[in-house]
């Protein structure tokens, strides 16, 4: 995440060191950033690492308590919990992300055009934003899964619109803050293209705030995904899914809780440790100021 | 105050019919032939008839949406494909639960929340403050079904003390509130504590200072009250993070509602109750919204010149 920002601030090497030192170097940014690199790792490695496979089911030792066997216990289809875990971190992390990031864009292409440009467009783009705004992603997501039904598809596009507003917003108040600078009015006298402006001068300067904002959404957007996972409507069966294992887990709440616990910590965990490193990563770039204009 | 009561109503308009369209549209917007979609499996060509009549289905677009609100208007909401009962019929059981387990809510969260800000703006910088705001930013961050159910763990099957879930008796709400207020309380709490610190600044509490009045009677009789400002402002948004809450807390506990029901539709593919519940939780939050800008209005005068 750091070095995508400073690539494109277009800061040189030394500083590119200091910014990954200052959040790294940090307790917060260090030990959340370990974490969120060794997620990352299980997740990509999960057909190497785990110990069973995540679908091959053992009734005969269905909702084992946790043992030397199963670390985490067993489902109630004698499913290794572990493996499980590991598995549903690459849906989890893969669905957030990817819909996030194209979520980044959008909002940042809507955002920076309407900033730029203003009139009517930005009218509409604004109009648009305020309305998803008071509406709680939870209930935009259920709408768009009532749409195009369930599954992990849906799942990714639902959660990408119901973060678009944000994004959209912090861009369009960026540029705007922006746009009115003496160095943009003298690229713009030396005879600039509008796309040259806003793609070489005006979004690098952006950029920053936008980022961090979509890290610290991509932490909610685990929840969503967990959330939409546990209703039935995520990732189908067999496909492990943080929030579907905690929803088959329910009705072996009494015999079985570590069927949810686990999986619940996981989500947490996850969630706690990008916001540490979102919050590490803030302060390292010093720009908590920018990240209220939205 | 009025004519600014009657510019915010006529905003709602646009808001509105947007939304309608929004949620009119599910219907014609998944795959499949939409009187099909709401079909009972095995129903006769005179039932498809009937359907077709009724929505107009026939007919051009615009004219099918009008023909819905009006038959919205009158309460029609057409019939549960698979719960086989009228949409309004299912709705009107089950909003009672929902508002009442929201409003418990809000004002649970609210009470915590402006109690916690206040206890870390006094206590700055200490363990206390920082204790009081790593708790609420832990409980903002756990996902709100996994707190519930971990609830659950605790008091309905360590302790025994509350139901697991249901709606039978009024100690199967305390869990459902605690669950939703727990997440919901960090908002409130940061606020008050911000606004508290801000206040804490201003001249005229420099005065009391002077004035040799006790420390803890200025911050809570003085600064507190300046403070409660912005936290009524931003308790209009929180109606609709509570209904947001509400929706996965209900589905958690068991517990009847409009989120229960919503997503029993979306499981069992059922349009006109999903349309239902998803147009009730909009207007819901429209007047959430409306409620918190007029509070907002009716406490600072800027607030109803600036919409001029």
């Amino acid at each position: 995440m750091s070095l995508a920002i400073d690539t494109q601030t277009g800061a040189g090497q030394s500083f590119r060191r200091s910014v990954a030192g200052k959040v790294l170097l940090t307790p917060k940014g260090g030990i959340s950033g370990c974490y969120l690199i060794c997620l990352l790792l299980l997740a990509l490695l999960a057909p190497w690492v785990t110990p069973y496979p995540y679908d091959v089911q053992e009734l005969s030792i269905a909702s084992q308590a946790p043992s030397l066997a199963h670390w985490l216990g067993t489902d109630e289809f004698g499913r290794d919990v572990l493996s499980r875990i590991m598995y549903g971190a690459r849906t989890s992390l893969s669905v957030s992300f990817t819909a996030i990031s194209v979520s980044v864009l959008v909002g940042m292409t809507l955002g920076a055009a309407a900033g730029y440009f203003g009139g009517m467009f930005d009218r509409f783009v604004t109009a648009a934003v305020d309305l998803s705004w008071s509406f709680p992603e939870i209930l935009i997501a259920l709408i768009l899964v009532a749409i195009i039904g369930p599954g992990l598809h849906s799942t990714m596009l639902a959660i990408g619109i119901a973060y678009l507003a944000q994004f959209t917003r912090l861009t369009r108040a960026q540029i705007l803050g922006l746009k009115n600078e003496t160095f943009i009015e003298a690229t713009r006298n030396l005879g600039a293209s509008h796309g040259h402006i806003v793609f070489r001068h005006l979004m690098p300067n952006a950029l920053a705030p936008v980022i961090i904002c979509g890290m610290l959404a991509t932490g909610d957007a685990i929840i969503l995904e967990a959330t939409l996972g546990f209703f039935g409507l995520g990732a189908q069966p067999p496909v492990p899914s943080w929030g579907a294992m905690m929803s088959s887990g329910t009705a072996q709440i009494f015999k079985a809780p570590w069927i949810i616990i686990f999986p619940g910590l996981a989500v947490a965990v996850t969630v706690i440790m990008i916001n540490l490193f979102g919050d590490a990563l803030i302060r390292a770039l010093d720009i908590r100021a920018k990240l209220r204009e939205g | 105050m009025l004519s600014y009561i009657v510019r915010r109503l006529l905003l709602l308009i646009p808001v509105f019919f947007t939304v309608s369209i929004i949620i009119f549209g599910i219907i014609h917007l998944v795959p499949g032939d939409p009187v099909d979609n709401l079909l009972r499996i095995g129903s006769t060509p005179e039932q498809k008839a009937i359907i077709t009549a009724r929505y107009g289905l026939d007919k051009p677009l615009a004219q099918q949406y009008l023909l819905w609100l009006g038959n919205m208007a009158q309460g029609d909401l057409g019939d549960a494909i698979v719960m086989r009962r009228p949409v309004s019929a299912l709705l009107a059981q089950n909003i009672p639960f929902s508002l009442r387990l929201g409003a418990a809510a809000l004002l649970f969260s609210t009470l915590l929340g402006i109690a916690a800000g206040t206890l870390a703006a006094i206590y700055k910088d200490s363990k206390i403050d920082q204790s009081v705001m790593a708790g609420i930013l832990l409980g903002s961050t756990l996902p709100s079904f996994w707190l519930g159910l971990l609830l659950i763990l605790l008091f309905s099957v360590q302790l025994g003390w509350l139901p697991v879930s249901g709606a039978r008796s009024w100690q199967a709400i305390i869990l459902p509130v605690l669950t939703i207020g727990l997440g919901g309380t960090a908002l409130v709490a940061r606020v008050t504590r911000i606004a508290m610190l801000e206040t804490m600044q201003k001249d005229f509490v420099l005065l009391l200072h002077a004035k040799g009045l006790p420390a803890r009677r200025i911050q809570l009789r003085h600064v507190l009250r300046h403070a409660l400002m912005p936290v009524v402002t931003i308790l209009g948004l929180r109606i609709g993070w509570i209904l947001g809450g509400a929706v996965t807390v209900e589905f958690v506990f068991a517990r009847p509602g409009l989120g229960t029901l919503l997503i029993k539709a979306l499981n069992q593919h059922d349009y006109p109750v999903m349309q239902g519940c998803l147009l009730m939780l909009a207007i819901a939050v429209m007047l959430g919204t409306l409620i918190g800008d007029l509070v907002q209005a009716a406490m600072d005068p800027r607030v109803r010149q600036a919409m001029t």
